[in-house]
């Protein structure tokens, strides 16, 4: 009994330090991602048809898209993968990052508790949703991580001339997936990309209040880390991902990731 | 990486007074002492029963409670969540993500501590203690309370020890609590946020608030013990 637990040890350690081993390998590519790209499902579904083809281990740490460019301009990855334009093209503009391109897009909706206590079910009107979600004193969570969703959502508020904070207002500072799992316990309203909505309907029973804007949508981009600020990179690596990515191949296939039946992503690469 | 620039913005928040910073100091502060203050008198007779009396599985019970004390704070956290939940037994009182939420799960991590230390700071007493208060016509419960003072120092540092671990206590706190800004936002789960955002300057300071609080509490405890002697 004793000696197989210490047989399982062993076996656990040596795995832990193999996979530490090969995280260091040098053909790996390493990546910064937002947390949307990781909890809806859409890496686990793309990386393995990549790898398959490549020989190679693309790993990577899904965080908000602050996060994300801040280890992009420390060297700590080889490439982004993000949603927030401006602060792409500045990532781009300061020298850390080379030939961003536009990778795909999905859009964001506004969801809410099923009881809907501040009406919000069928406004067309952006503006008009929020500024029922404050006059009518509603619970809203904010993911408060500086992601590229809570960017997206402070500037939608800017947009309708709302100050949202206030005692309704919570910031979690944490992922999509737990600011959804908090509005549902809250019974409050939030901003949601839509893939990581999907995956989280069950589990929450919020409902989509608000979709279909054209201020909703969400553009994602991949850049290589800039290889002259960073010699260290592995440049050919990421460049070599981020080609398949923008290729007709990759284009399909992110096409073609339809968990429970939809499609959450669109390939946006425009040659 | 640049450390002294925000080390320096981490003592410019703190001097200016930061509201973010102070709302999650004093969050910690005052939910880590409600949560003592609520554990404390409970954990310290169970402690000192099970130092003093002698009952069938009493051996069991010192066992059970000395593992809770290497039981994961995040294993706790995920019981209270699934017990708060809105689809958990205790739904309906709506107490997930609440400053309440962290204190029960406070409580929780800090009883067997206040409990392992009181009874090794009882069965570290001079057994005569109770016998004489015994012979001098005190009764039991009398000739308890005065074997309990005869080791408040022991104690005392039961109670500092719970409190330093429920203060920089991060994982439960976060799953329970859900670092919402201004209501359940505290120390600990500040600096986990602040550095996953880069922002290093709010980490530093909340860092060195932390550590003050830490040395201040046992700094106190030992002039306490100073004064009272140790013998």
């Amino acid at each position: 009994m004793n000696s197989r637990f210490s047989m399982h040890l062993i076996a656990a350690l040596a795995a832990g330090s193999f996979a530490m081993a090969a995280f260091g390998a040098a053909d790996d590519i390493k990546m910064a991602t937002t947390t949307s790209t990781d909890n809806s499902g859409l890496l686990k579904y793309l990386l393995p048809k990549y790898e398959a083809k490549c020989g190679c281990k693309v790993r990577y740490t899904a965080v908000g898209t602050g996060n994300a460019i801040k280890l992009g301009e420390n060297g700590d990855v080889d490439m982004i993968m993000v949603h927030a334009r401006a602060a792409e093209d500045k990532f781009v503009a300061e020298g850390h990052g080379v030939n961003r391109r536009d990778l795909m897009y999905n859009d964001f909706v506004i969801v809410g508790p099923h009881s809907d206590p501040a009406g919000l079910r069928g406004t067309k009107d952006l503006n008009a949703a929020l500024k029922k979600i404050k006059d009518g004193g509603a619970t809203f969570v904010s993911r408060g991580d500086d992601s590229g969703t809570h960017k997206k959502e402070l500037a939608l508020w800017k947009t309708a001339g709302i100050d949202p904070k206030g005692p309704k207002y919570l910031s979690i500072g944490q992922g999509m997936g737990q600011t959804l799992t908090v509005a549902g316990e809250k019974q409050g309203y939030t901003l949601t990309d839509r893939a990581t909505y999907a995956t989280y309907k069950d589990k929450t029973g919020l409902e989509i209040m608000v979709e279909g804007e054209k201020n909703l949508l969400n553009p994602y981009g991949v850049i290589a880390v800039n290889p002259k600020k960073f010699p260290g990179v592995n440049y050919q690596g990421a460049m070599h991902f981020i080609e398949w990515l923008t290729s007709d191949e990759g284009q399909k296939a992110i096409a073609e990731y339809r968990p429970k039946g939809a499609q959450l992503f669109f390939p946006d690469y425009k040659k | 990486m640049n450390l002294l620039e925000p080390t320096r913005r981490a003592f410019e928040l703190l001097l200016e007074g930061d509201p973010r910073l102070l709302e999650a100091i004093w969050l910690s502060f005052w939910t880590s002492v409600v949560a003592i203050a609520l554990i404390a008198p409970p954990s310290v007779a169970l402690g000192f029963l099970l130092a003093k009396r002698r009952f069938p599985g009493q051996r069991p019970v010192v066992v059970l409670v000395q593992a809770l004390l290497s039981f994961p704070t995040v294993v706790i956290g995920l019981l209270i969540y699934l017990l708060l939940s809105r689809r958990g037994p205790l739904g309906e009182l709506e107490l997930l993500f609440t400053p309440s939420a962290i204190i029960f799960g406070y409580m929780m991590i800090a009883f067997p501590i206040l409990v392992v230390f009181t009874i090794s700071a009882v069965q570290g007493a001079d057994p005569r203690v109770y016998e004489t208060a015994r012979c001098l016509g005190a009764g039991r419960a009398r000739a308890s309370f005065t074997t309990l003072w005869e080791v408040r120092f022991g104690i005392g540092a039961a109670v500092v020890n719970g409190f330093g671990r429920v203060v920089s206590e991060v994982g439960c706190a976060i799953m329970v609590g859900g670092n919402i800004e201004g209501l359940t936002r505290n120390i600990p789960t500040a600096i986990a946020l602040e550095t996953s955002k880069g922002d290093f300057s709010q980490g530093i300071a909340l860092g060195m608030v932390l550590m003050v609080v830490a040395l201040g509490v046992n700094v106190a405890l030992a002039a306490l013990q100073g004064k009272g002697g140790l013998r």
